[in-house]
């Protein structure tokens, strides 16, 4: 089978995913392994009195308890942007379902059993878990100001407040006629990978072994060597392929505390979550979005004011970093020549929110393009119209100093309206939506990659990112395949440990292709270097006049497949060819994100919509998504991400968030309470498209693509909404008894 | 101490006797007791379907069964789908169509086609996203789901 760039050969890895032989970090089976369970407490905040032990060591096969007080002192924190996550709780739960305590024991059984005899005797303490709450300034401080010396804000749930902008609004919002402005808010969401979080590790000589199911293993590595006092070299990361991650997977969670338990337990510890303890381990920020934008009477922006509460959880994760990254993109693809945003990162008694799909945009971009359609509608232009009169231009800035306009955007609209007839009559009681959707690409990214050409023509590629699904590994199989020659399956890529496969720095912002791409592009260059000396050394020609590409050596009077090359070069000893790889996309000082984009992501959907009176349940009769990606390296793969995206986008925009209770616990934990889309769920046409101009920075023009569809499902969703019903929502999901509700507000107004 | 009880099952083919703990589910004896970890755990209250494997013929969440209950029973797992080292129709549609992502929740969505598929060997679109209703997906590939029951379905045919 062809195997080639452009083509969609069957997914590398694949073949064990139907078989049920893939194995997943919970499938992995270690001899003696203990099996952890966490102990958690039945409210949002406590002061820990006490924890007794003793009934919980008393059951047969109970091999350690660990509680804070085990752990190294002062207790190990951690995290991505702020070292403030302990291991277990020190002094203070600050969210339903942080761990307190941790059994090991021989069995499951008995670990169950033993964590619900941990006697904690704690004391419950008001908490804050919703945006206002944690804004008022009587509200009790989740952190500890001493964790955060030197900043102004610590006496405040303020984590950090983010400034960008640019132009004066204050001074052309007189030249605006027009101005619209509301809030709108985005629920709290999960990830829900099927694949619920599991860690284990082990004692490796004198070092450890630690498994996870992580998307960031080098990260991991990092963070266990500093927190165990371990060299890089003694920390040993397995990574298997994540079953899904959407950013969940991102970085190190309760890794340290399985690794700590290994240690002293002198015995492997896995610890496999529930999906219930998932929702208590991550999640996406919930925001609310204050949008005003002026208008000439054309059209034309003038400027836009856009203020974010993004609601954190008690540990900052990554997730500010997806406050700031989120809200500088906010003002969306157009050239708006002046705006002010603030976006703050509030903490709260809540699970710790993370990156998600998106990463901070979908929430902006949900207020941001519903606030064009209120625009378009005051001013009596068509949505479409109002985007495009705004949108920039291949070339043209949309936000100064940062990466111009990287694709041509409104060929990108222009095929999802399309696509669902944009313009031309609707039945009645229906209805259409368009938005626009952007998302800035990876600011700095380290990639090294190691590629192996064997005597027999064969191909090892070795690369740290995590295949969760997306298909780096049959991505980074076609870039060897047209470069190198071989047949996919004669191609191997080994991932996920970090003692074999060389540093990557991460697997997120849609990035693998372009950046970990372009390094194992660059690899197979430097093979193909080294095939040209050799032919040039066998054949006696000169290297100025070989040429090695696509698998072929040529020469002056013929063509050679490498591998005809190979074997008279390598010799008696045989022997192989290596090449390394480095992609580097540096930071950038001064810019406000650290780096500017290497690229965007940009996406159009259009939706049709239908919407029951009776019910308020909305029917999608059309769905169109189109992402600019440069070139579709493997088309099948692409239109998984993208038709993924959106169904995944369908989700935060019709049914799903966290439900609290008034002590902060969450009452919809799990799968029966907390819905998720089904094969019911979906669009009666959904169609996905792509918009390919080989203009991206990654290999043969591609761009980064993951996230893009996601970005706007639900202004785009909400659009049609108001198309079909008259009635304007901006409170996310639009769930049937929230639409049923707003009907019957509208008929008895 | 745990109180266990015989039972005798048929698992792929192969007879089994095996010494269960009596609260423990299906799914914990497929996947710990016989290693047969192709079934996968998530939600283990019967809502994703990513433990389904088919017992007498019937495609059932094995977190929601206990052990014991299947005593007797004929089971088949993701493990038995490919006879001999070739994949039924169903696996090769799965890998041709672009079904499987992260794969976590394949081994279920395959054992609920096969069930639907054997009940009734020509289904319709609507007939298949019913009858895989009880399988999430969060990668999203319903729709290649899809897609490849109906390739596996023409293919029976031909």
């Amino acid at each position: 089978m062809s195997a080639r760039i452009g083509t969609s050969p069957a997914r590398v890895g694949g073949q064990d995913r139907v078989t049920g032989s893939q194995q997943y970090v919970a499938d992995i089976h270690l001899a003696d392994v203990l099996h952890a369970k966490l102990v958690t407490l039945d409210c949002a905040r406590a002061r820990i009195v006490s924890i007794d032990t003793s009934a919980a060591l008393r059951v047969p096969g109970v091999r350690l308890v660990m509680t804070a007080a085990d752990l190294p002192q002062p207790v190990p924190r951690f995290g991505p942007q702020f070292e403030d996550r302990p291991v277990l709780a020190v002094g203070e739960a600050k969210y339903h379902g942080e761990p307190v305590a941790a059994v090991a024991a021989d069995t499951k059984d008995a670990a169950e059993e033993a964590a619900g005899l941990v006697k904690v005797e704690y004391e419950e303490l008001p908490a804050v878990f919703t945006i206002a709450a944690a804004l008022d300034p009587a509200a009790p401080l989740v952190q500890d100001p001493a964790l955060r010396p030197d900043d102004p804000l610590a006496r405040t749930n303020v984590l950090r407040e983010h400034h960008f902008g640019w132009g004066d609004v204050d001074a052309v919002a007189a030249s605006a006629e027009l101005v619209v402005e509301n809030t709108w808010t985005f629920p709290m969401v999960t990830h829900f990978a099927i694949e619920p979080h599991a860690f284990m590790a082990a004692p490796d000589g004198d070092g450890i072994a630690v498994w996870s199911s992580i998307q960031h293993p080098n990260w991991l590595q990092k963070t266990l060597a500093r927190i165990l006092g371990l060299p890089l070299s003694r920390v040993r990361v397995f990574a298997p392929d994540p079953g899904g991650g959407f950013g969940g997977k991102q970085h190190p969670k309760l890794e340290p505390l399985v690794a700590l338990m290994a240690l002293r337990a002198g015995r492997p510890v896995r610890l496999v979550l529930t999906l219930e303890e998932t929702f208590q381990a991550v999640r996406r920020n919930s925001t609310e979005i204050h949008v005003r934008s002026g208008f000439r009477a054309d059209g034309t922006l003038v400027f836009r004011d856009i203020e974010s509460n993004y609601l954190l959880g008690a540990y900052a994760d990554i997730a500010d970093r997806t406050v700031a990254k989120g809200s500088y993109a906010a003002c969306g693809p157009y050239r708006v020549p002046a705006a002010r945003i603030v976006a703050r990162s509030i903490l709260s008694h809540t699970t710790p929110s993370t990156a998600f799909r998106g990463f901070g945009n979908p929430q902006p971009i949900w207020a941001v393009e519903s606030s064009m359609d209120e625009a378009a509608r005051a001013l009596g232009i068509d949505p479409l119209e109002l985007r495009l009169r705004n949108l920039a231009r291949r070339g043209e800035e949309i936000i100064p100093g940062d990466t111009p306009a990287d694709g041509d955007w409104e060929q990108t609209a222009r095929k999802a309206a399309g696509l669902v007839g944009w313009g031309t009559p609707l039945p009645a009681g229906r209805g259409r939506g368009i938005a626009f959707g952007i998302k800035s690409g990876p600011t700095t990214g380290l990639s090294y990659s190691t590629v192996r050409l064997l005597a027999d023509g064969s191909v090892i590629v070795y690369a740290g990112t995590s295949d969760m699904g997306q298909g780096a590994r049959t991505v980074f199989a076609q870039i060897a395949a047209q470069e190198l020659g071989a047949p996919i399956d004669w191609i191997t890529v080994v991932m996920g440990d970090t003692a074999v496969v060389p540093y990557d720095q991460q697997t997120s912002a849609s990035r693998s292709t372009v950046l970990m791409g372009n390094s194992i592009l660059a690899a197979c260059r430097e093979v193909q270097a080294k095939v040209r000396a050799m032919a040039s050394r066998v054949h006696g020609v000169d290297e100025a006049q070989i040429v090695v590409e696509h698998g072929v050596v040529r020469l002056p009077d013929r063509e050679l497949p490498i591998v005809d090359v190979l074997a008279p070069g390598l010799g008696r000893l045989g022997g192989e060819i290596v090449g390394n790889g480095e992609m580097r996309k540096e930071a950038e000082p001064g810019h406000p994100l650290g780096g500017s984009a290497a690229f965007y992501e940009f996406n159009c959907t259009a939706v049709e919509a239908d919407v029951d009176q009776g019910t308020g349940d909305i029917v999608l009769v059309r769905y169109a998504t189109v992402s600019d990606v440069g070139r579709a390296l493997n088309p099948a793969h692409v239109r998984s991400q993208d038709e993924g995206a959106a169904i995944q986008g369908l989700g935060h925009t019709l049914m799903e968030h966290y439900i609290y209770d008034e002590q902060g616990r969450i009452r919809n934990l799990g799968a029966i309470d907390y819905r998720i889309p089904t094969s019911m769920d979906l669009p009666t046409e959904l169609l996905s498209d792509t918009v390919e101009n080989a203009d991206g920075p990654g290999p043969y023009g591609s761009k980064g693509m993951s996230e893009g569809a996601l970005l706007c499902v639900a202004p785009a969703v909400a659009a049609a909404v108001r198309d079909a019903t008259g009635v304007v929502i901006r409170d996310l999901p639009l769930t049937p008894e929230r639409v049923w509700q707003a009907l019957q507000e509208r008929s008895t107004r | 101490m745990i109180a266990t009880q015989p039972i005798k099952v048929t698992v792929n083919g192969r007879p089994r006797m095996l010494d269960v703990a009596v609260h423990h589910s299906l799914l914990d004896v497929l996947r710990d007791d016989l290693a047969l970890t192709g079934t996968k755990e998530c939600c283990l209250v019967g809502e994703c379907g990513a433990c389904t494997v088919i017992v007498d013929g019937r495609p059932v969440d094995s977190c929601l069964i206990l052990a014991v209950e299947a005593d007797g029973a004929e089971i088949s797992t993701v493990e038995g789908l490919a006879a001999e080292g070739r994949l039924s129709p169903l696996q090769q549609a799965f890998l041709d169509t672009g079904a499987v992502q992260c794969g976590f929740c394949i081994p279920g969505q395959l054992m609920s086609a096969t069930a639907l598929l054997a009940e009734n060997p020509h289904p319709t679109v609507p007939e298949i996203q019913e009858g895989l209703a009880g399988n999430l997906c969060r990668c999203g590939g319903y729709l290649q789901i899809s897609e490849a029951v109906l390739a596996a379905a023409e293919a029976g045919t031909r």
